[in-house]
């Protein structure tokens, strides 16, 4: 398969790392020096505020019947690079991307699969005078220090499904750590701007999207929710990894329905921003 | 005192002059013709935001629709009229649209879309253009011009060298104006308003007494005859002013009147010249001194402020040729590149917004988007937020705005400095340009992998070299020819533009244009190069991966094997963008060492408009993987889908490209659906207005923006008559999509759309 090494998230992924024994992996990861990137996009407009730099690492615990990325799932589908290369790369377009009132986004995948990885690239950033944001599920926040939390200028936190079957259901994962690490990220006060992915017939029913709203009202640290559509774009992922795509007849999810979300966030005091 | 005391002038002043500049800060504008000095002194920056604006009045809608409808014709039948009368300044009568209800008057003929004739420039074109549309061609004017009166392009042909026209025949050298005029002069159109003709033609006359004790050289001769010329047209101006009613012998007094003198200065031009771009100038914040002044005396509401410059829009958006549809299908459309050149800062670091800056691109909500007038915003990260935030909505609404780098043009030329066409920057009023052509250097390595032949037709263009040879390709090898087949190509295109420009002063001279020039302007000989990105990801190809020629059977290299992958421009790897720059700064180079007509001064562009569709059909398959007949990227892009990073790596490395090497101007074009620029239209605004400070703020020197679905292209292709207004840009242009051929309208859509979930 002809796989660009570098660039667009949007491209299938899969095996570049494959030959890597699983204890030398190990080790790379507990370094922190080096990880597994899926790919990157410089001047992303969607991924926090501004223009950014965006790492999407690989590794991911969460099996999102909706996930556009599942080649993100497998941590050596992803390339190995080093900390220093990235920061050198980023160093680069510092200049811009402050001027562009943006900064780095490193999402995944799920970023904390790889959380030294990332916290050196959070840390070696703000050495730039660069803005960061983590784009994250929480699952993992656990393996972060208060110390890292309060490194980080802003964190994308999805919250999947407030009601906790349809959240196992979605994700093949409970939703009590992520709900635990928002209140971590409250107490802290460090800034949040909350994603809810709506998919008809799946995450979409009032209540379970009032309970989020209800959720993150009570915080104080939930400056924005984002309503992402559903889409269908990551549908020829699933089927060239030749992977049973729960999804194939959910049409994407209606501009209406989108905007009736979003008034139920807004009806419990937050920015739902459209 | 001297007879230049400001005391002295203020004194002899008559009523009608004090009447029209009261108000006014003086300086040294009163003194001599400084219309810079005037704007200076006279600025009122703006930096709030669009609640200001005013809609379109009934009358504007009104005359709009009426004009509409014979667009609708227009299109139908390719050109809607012509008046065989050869066109001047005072030729056609005066024509209306709709008399009483126009604010600001003045048609090239007697009636709208009705297209003059200038067969100054060459009778091939008119023939030509008249055959095309099925218009008789007037027996007793192709006498004229064909027995009693050489043409530009006759004269062109005599003294073109045989190179001159191998390389023309074998396209690696590209629209020459050799058979229409070259455009790309911009009189200082706004001395008219400030002035009056009467001032301008007191002042000409001085220029020319000034060089009465000068021995008569061919040079001084010249300068002579162009003087007078130039009095000829002032006079001529007037003439045609009055037949319109108005006496513009002095300075216009009000805000409607100073836009109508201005405009009936810019209607001179183009109804002496079909120059290939006939822009505008730097006029809105000029004009934004008498708004100010008008709405301060009570004498005009905001409405009616928005409803003269709408109108005077109106009036630039009809503006038209003559041309052969050959011509259009390489320039999209029917091109006039009314550039106006908006915004940017001083030199002493006030914002040379105004309130009118928002009234021009109102205009593009008040009458829907269009091309023309090319819209042209000089942007600064100092430049209001305000006026950011406006022309970013502007853009995602019309897609209708070009941005140029004020941070680089203001060291190099100034704060009263204009666009002609797309990215040609100059002094207005002090400068011009001769401009011509560009040469496809993607063609120009092919010929040096074969020894001076063209790898379609397999003539021997160049003089015989021997050709690269071996299985894979060498790059020092290749770099070498490359070498010598650059060198004669610099030679040859200088030589022809050297001609032209010659011819074109001799037998077409802008008359009019040049009468609104100081003196002995500073002239660029403007020089352009297609196949940028071509190049630099063939050379990569040849350095980091193994090239492999294909040879026919009489030994001419028609096709590439590639094995193994290469860095490719628009990834900001310098790797392979230091190919871009090395080609730019070498060639440039090359053409530094030939002299230019009236010693020049060399610039060149990197600029193709819709172009790079015709130059990727007349060249080869090249080693980089592009296929024959492809299309180029255009202007300085990065090739369809190798930028692979995003927005900002393909912006970074556009913006290594040297601007000292390419002082006319390096033009980018990017497409992005709203979607790609942030989830809400709040974030697409602030997130467009914060990549143009990016994207300025690291040596960016021009950037066309499209904010387009994908899906309505694809729609606008199918269905045309339901986007009859819909606008694009592509390098340099903005362009009425359905006015382009298919070829054009693929590759348009082809290209790589930024941020396309």
């Amino acid at each position: 398969m002809d796989t660009p090494l570098r660039g667009s998230r949007f491209d299938l992924r899969v095996e570049h790392s494959n030959t890597m024994p699983d204890a030398e992996t190990n080790e790379l990861l507990r370094g922190g020096r080096w990880g597994f990137l899926h790919s990157e996009e410089t001047g992303s407009a969607v991924d926090g505020p501004g223009m950014r730099l965006v790492y999407w690492t690989t590794g991911c615990e969460f099996r999102c019947q909706y996930c556009h990325n599942p080649d993100t799932w497998k941590l050596k589908n992803g390339r190995l690079v080093c900390v220093d290369d990235l920061l050198q790369e980023l160093a680069k377009y510092a200049p811009f991307l402050k001027a562009a009132n943006g900064g780095l986004t490193v999402s995944g995948g799920e970023p904390l699969v790889q959380d030294r990885f990332v916290m050196q690239l959070m840390h070696g950033a703000k050495a730039l005078g660069v803005h960061t944001v983590l784009d994250t599920n929480g699952f993992l926040g656990n393996k972060l220090s208060d110390e890292e939390l309060d490194e980080i200028d802003l964190f994308l936190l999805d919250i999947k499904s407030w009601d906790p079957e349809t959240h196992l259901r979605v994700t093949a994962k409970p939703v009590e750590p992520v709900l635990e690490f928002a209140r971590r990220l409250a107490e802290r006060k460090r800034p949040v701007w909350l994603r809810y992915v709506l998919v008809p017939d799946l995450t979409d029913a009032p209540d379970n999207v009032e309970g989020v709203a209800k959720f993150c009202a009570t915080l104080g640290n939930v400056e924005r929710v984002d309503v992402l559509p559903f889409h269908q774009l990551g549908k020829f992922k699933w089927e060239q990894l030749g992977m049973k795509y729960e999804l194939a007849d959910t049409p994407p999810a209606s501009a209406e329905q989108a905007a009736a979300a979003r008034a139920l966030f807004r009806k419990h005091g937050l920015n739902a921003a459209d | 005192m001297s007879e230049r005391d400001p005391l002295v002038v203020e004194t002899v002043m008559d009523d009608q002059l004090t009447k029209a500049w009261r108000g006014f800060k003086p300086g040294s504008w009163k003194l001599g013709i400084d219309v810079r000095d005037f704007i200076v002194s006279n600025v009122t920056p703006y930096d709030g935001d669009d609640k200001f604006l005013a809609g379109a009045t009934p009358r504007t809608t009104a005359l709009w629709a009426k004009l509409s409808e014979l667009f609708v014709a227009e299109r139908e039948r390719g050109v809607l009229d012509v008046s065989q009368i050869p066109s001047s300044i005072t030729a056609h009568d005066a024509g209306y649209i709709d008399r009483d209800n126009e604010v600001i008057v003045g048609l090239q003929t007697e009636a709208p879309l009705k297209r003059a004739i200038f067969p100054n420039g060459g009778w091939r074109m008119v023939e030509g253009g008249l055959k095309a549309f099925n218009f008789p061609v007037e027996q007793s004017v192709k006498d004229i011009f064909t027995k009693y009166r050489k043409t530009h392009n006759e004269g062109v042909f005599d003294a073109y060298t045989e190179d001159v026209l191998k390389a023309r025949r074998s396209h690696i050298v590209t629209g020459l104006p050799d058979a229409y005029g070259r455009g790309r002069i911009i009189g200082d159109y706004r001395r008219v308003a400030l002035y009056g003709i009467d001032r301008l033609i007191e002042a000409k006359k001085a220029e020319k007494q000034s060089i009465d004790g000068e021995h008569s050289t061919d040079e001084i001769i010249r300068d002579r005859e162009e003087l007078s010329e130039q009095l000829k047209a002032l006079t001529e101006l007037k003439e045609m002013a009055a037949k319109y009613g108005f006496d513009i012998s002095k300075p216009a007094a009000t805000a409607k009147e100073a836009v109508q003198w201005l405009y009936f200065a810019y209607l001179a031009a183009v109804k002496e010249q079909n120059g290939a771009a006939m822009s505008l100038g730097r006029t809105s914040t000029f004009l934004d001194a008498y708004f100010e002044r008008d709405l301060k005396e009570g004498t005009l509401t905001e409405a009616e402020a928005q409803e003269i410059i709408d109108d005077f829009v109106i009036k630039l958006r009809i503006v038209r040729f003559l041309r052969t549809p050959e011509y259009d299908a390489l320039f999209s459309g029917d091109p006039t590149w009314v550039t106006e050149s908006i915004g940017g800062i001083a030199e002493d670091g006030r914002s040379l917004v105004t309130k009118t800056s928002f009234r021009y691109l109102q205009t593009l909500y008040n009458l829907g988007p269009a091309p023309e007038p090319n819209m042209t915003v000089f942007w600064s990260p100092k430049l209001p937020a305000g006026f950011k935030q406006f022309c970013a909505k502007v853009s995602i609404d019309t897609s209708a705005v070009q941005y140029e780098s004020d941070e680089l043009m203001r060291p190099a030329w100034g704060d009263d400095t204009a666009i002609a066409c797309c990215v040609s920057a100059m002094r207005v009023g002090k400068q011009m340009q001769l401009f011509g052509a560009r040469v496809n250097l993607a063609k120009c390595m092919l010929y040096a992998i074969n020894g001076g032949r063209d790898e379609m037709s397999g003539a021997q263009v160049m003089p015989a070299f021997e050709p690269v040879k071996g299985d894979v390709l060498d790059f020092d090898s290749v770099m070498k020819n490359f070498d010598t087949a650059m060198d004669w190509l610099a030679r040859t295109y200088v030589n022809a533009m050297n001609v032209i420009h010659y011819m074109h002063d001799k037998y077409a001279y802008e008359r009019i244009e040049m009468a609104l020039h100081d003196y002995n302007p500073l002239r660029t000989m403007a020089f352009g190069i297609a196949g940028l990105s071509v190049v630099a990801d063939s050379l990569s190809a040849i350095k980091y991966a193994k090239v492999k020629p294909v040879r026919d059977e009489k030994g001419l290299v028609v096709d590439y094997v590639t094995e193994g992958d290469f860095p490719k421009f628009g990834n900001n790897d310098d790797q392979v963008d230091q190919f871009a720059t090395w080609l730019a700064e070498t060639f440039m180079n090359k053409l530094r060492t030939h002299k230019t007509y009236r010693d020049a001064l060399h610039t060149q562009s990197v600029l193709t408009i819709t172009s790079n569709v015709v130059y990727g059909k007349n060249t080869g398959n090249t080693p980089d993987g592009r296929r024959a007949g492809e299309p180029f990227a255009p202007g300085a892009n990065p090739m369809h889908g190798r930028d692979k990073l995003g927005f900002i790596a393909s912006a970074m490395s556009v913006a290594k490209i040297p601007y000292e090497h390419c002082q006319d101007g390096i033009s980018m074009t990017s497409s992005i659906v709203p979607s790609g620029l942030g989830n809400t239209r709040q974030d697409q605004v602030a997130n467009l207005a914060g990549s143009l400070d990016g994207f300025f703020g690291t040596t960016g020197f021009h950037v066309n923006i499209n904010v387009l679905n994908r899906d309505m292209l694809v729609d606008a292709m199918e269905h045309p008559e339901n986007y009859p207004q819909l606008t694009i840009r592509v390098s340099g242009y903005a362009v009425n999509f359905i006015k382009l051929t298919r070829e054009q309208q693929l590759d348009v859509i082809n290209r790589t759309f930024h941020g396309e979930v």
